[in-house]
């Protein structure tokens, strides 16, 4: 079989990609319609272990189960391998856990047009974590050769470059054309958390504005816990079947978070705390004052309501959700 | 004294590289700048795409974040980032723009590290995030970028963003989508395409106050000179008027 390789990255493959061994765990995966109403304490501690491979789903600062990060960070879970997937704010509250010690990179310490993470930065400059390199299409396409039952997916991307050399696929023939590509080992992570607007207590799911990968990273991991910005009744799902971007039999856990995205955008909900995130960075620049944040917001918090209140509670949320609508106001 | 900067001058070149009727995908920053201006100028109908899902977004203000609400505000589709991914594969996405820490003359970028140890970077970078995909996947690469010895370099530490490779055919050998490649490289100085065979970056026009020896100065390789040399047809003022006052009223990019 190996003569069929013709180049192998050189970084290391974290997960198992064997479709075979996939179908084995989902063979035993409760596909019962079932209520699965959870509080976030104790999916983070029943549902992940230390040294899990984990996912979170949305674009980094945009739909992200913000509520489920904290809780791994609060309680200190470990040794995690982290997928790198547009990952932006996310990472950085796993970084400043330390909770992760192996990364599939395709963006990470980075927070788009606000700059880079320094505290993320120097966590990764420490050579604490194992980095491989992909790319946002290859963990796109990884977690769909997962969701697709296979054992990886071909692609044209990375071919010639050091992302390729530093990643762990390997590059193959078409048995129909002999053109090149990358075969991409399917991703399935064990643990991934997804922010979602609806959602009923079986866990099927509404999602409004772009999916991202949300619908593949859901069907490629083996537990999913949704958090919602509202329950919706089973009726509302029945009268828009083609509205369902998560089916019920993906998801092991449902939990109703308002605002639960924040300080990251919730489209058509509410925009992102831009002044809170500068917070972030700018406490980051000296560990000393990092630390007495992360103390203030998370390990002195005992959930993700306080940590609402103290970043301005209800007050707050209206604010942004003017912001998101483009609705200028004077009003305090 | 100019009545513009490098950065207006920038994304009017890149703007006009945007015919009407095309696609492309675009990032925060310059790139969605030139390309909101293109839409307001002469390509009315160019499609804007985010690499998160959104397409052909009627963009109400700079996006913060290539998946933020604005790009797919009023937009013709909320999509999926493979689906975007997969369209640039399967050939219908014309052009994008890259950044970089460093560029080779192959138009091959760094964005991932500093450094020669990989596990244990002198400086760390986001990585490709979208950008192999893009540079592997669409037609024609572009990049916006201030041009200095340091960044345009012999050799980048890391190739994170595939131009022409080695240069030849060697894009092509190692697999990548025939005809695609870098495009357009526009910096505060010079504009610079490529040279058909040996794919080299070559200068085509000189932007007003530099000359010759400034582009080369600072360049960190020897740069090919096309046969005739332009100078930059500099900022009009209408392109200016609506860059100022429709794209970036509030100066995120042009204030830079």
């Amino acid at each position: 079989m190996n003569n069929e390789v013709l180049k192998t990255g050189q970084n290391q493959l974290f997960t198992d990609p064997d479709a075979d061994n996939a179908r084995a765990f989902f063979r035993e995966k409760s596909r019962a319609l079932k209520p699965k109403l959870a509080t976030v304490e104790s999916v983070v501690r029943d549902m992940i272990s230390d040294g899990d491979y984990i996912a979170i789903g949305g674009f980094g600062a945009n739909r992200i189960p913000t509520a489920i990060v904290h809780e791994i960070v609060r309680q200190k879970k470990k040794n995690l391998g982290f997928a790198g997937h547009t990952s932006t704010h996310d990472f950085q509250i796993l970084s400043a856990g330390e909770c992760f010690n192996r990364c599939d990179i395709a963006y990470i310490i980075g927070l788009e047009a606000r700059g880079l993470s320094p505290n993320a930065r120097r966590y990764i400059e420490s050579g604490k974590v194992q980095l491989t390199e992909w790319t946002n299409a290859a963990l796109s396409w990884r977690l769909k050769a997962a969701a697709m039952g296979v054992s990886f997916l071909p692609a044209r991307n990375i071919l010639g470059t050091d992302t390729f050399k530093y990643s762990a696929g390997k590059e193959i023939r078409c048995p129909y054309t002999g053109q090149k590509y990358v075969a991409y080992p399917a991703l399935f992570p064990d643990f991934a958390a997804i922010h979602v607007h609806e959602a009923d207590v079986y866990g099927n799911c509404h999602i409004y504005g772009s999916t991202v990968s949300d619908q593949d990273l859901a069907k490629a991991s083996k537990r999913v816990v949704i958090t919602t910005e509202r329950i919706i009744s089973t009726e509302k799902i029945r009268q828009n079947p083609e509205g369902t971007m998560i089916p019920f039999w993906c998801v092991d856990a449902v939990i109703e978070m308002p605002y639960g995205s924040y300080p990251g955008n919730m489209p058509y909900e509410y925009f992102s705390d831009e002044e809170h995130i500068k917070e972030w960075m700018r406490a980051e620049k000296d560990p000393a004052a990092f630390k007495d944040f992360m103390d203030k917001y998370i390990y002195g918090t005992k959930n993700f309501y306080e940590y609402l209140e103290l970043c301005g509670g209800i007050e707050k949320m209206k604010k942004l959700r003017l912001e998101e609508f483009l609705i200028k106001t004077d009003a305090k | 004294m100019s009545d513009y900067n490098a950065m207006e001058l920038m994304i009017c070149v890149a703007a006009r590289n945007l015919e009407d009727g095309a696609t492309v995908v675009v990032g925060t920053g310059a790139p969605c700048a030139a390309a909101m201006l293109a839409q307001k100028t002469k390509s009315p109908n160019l499609c804007i795409m985010f690499e998160a899902g959104g397409v052909a977004p009627i963009l109400p203000q700079m996006p913060i974040s290539v998946g933020d609400s604005r790009t797919f505000h009023q937009a013709l589709m909320a999509g999926t980032m493979p689906d975007i991914m997969e369209t640039c594969q399967r050939g219908m996405v014309d052009y994008t723009f890259l950044g970089g820490a460093q560029i080779d003359m192959y138009g091959n970028i760094n964005s991932t590290m500093i450094g020669t140890d990989h596990a244990k970077p002198k400086v760390r970078f986001p990585g490709s995030g979208g950008a192999n995909d893009l540079a592997s996947l669409c037609w024609r690469i572009m990049m916006v970028t201030v041009q200095d010895a340091k960044r345009f370099t012999e050799k980048p530490d890391f190739i994170t963003s595939p131009g022409y490779l080695q240069g030849g055919n060697s894009r092509y050998d190692a697999g990548l989508p025939k005809g695609s490649g870098p495009y357009r490289i526009i910096t505060n100085m010079a504009i610079m395409g490529f040279d058909d065979k040996s794919k080299r970056m070559k200068v085509l026009s000189i932007n007003p106050g530099y000359s010759r020896k400034d582009v080369q100065d600072n360049c960190g390789f020897e740069l090919l000179w096309a046969d005739k040399i332009e100078d930059t047809d500099p900022p009009h003022a209408d392109e200016l008027r609506i860059l100022r006052e429709d794209v970036d009223p509030y100066r995120y990019i042009i204030g830079r």
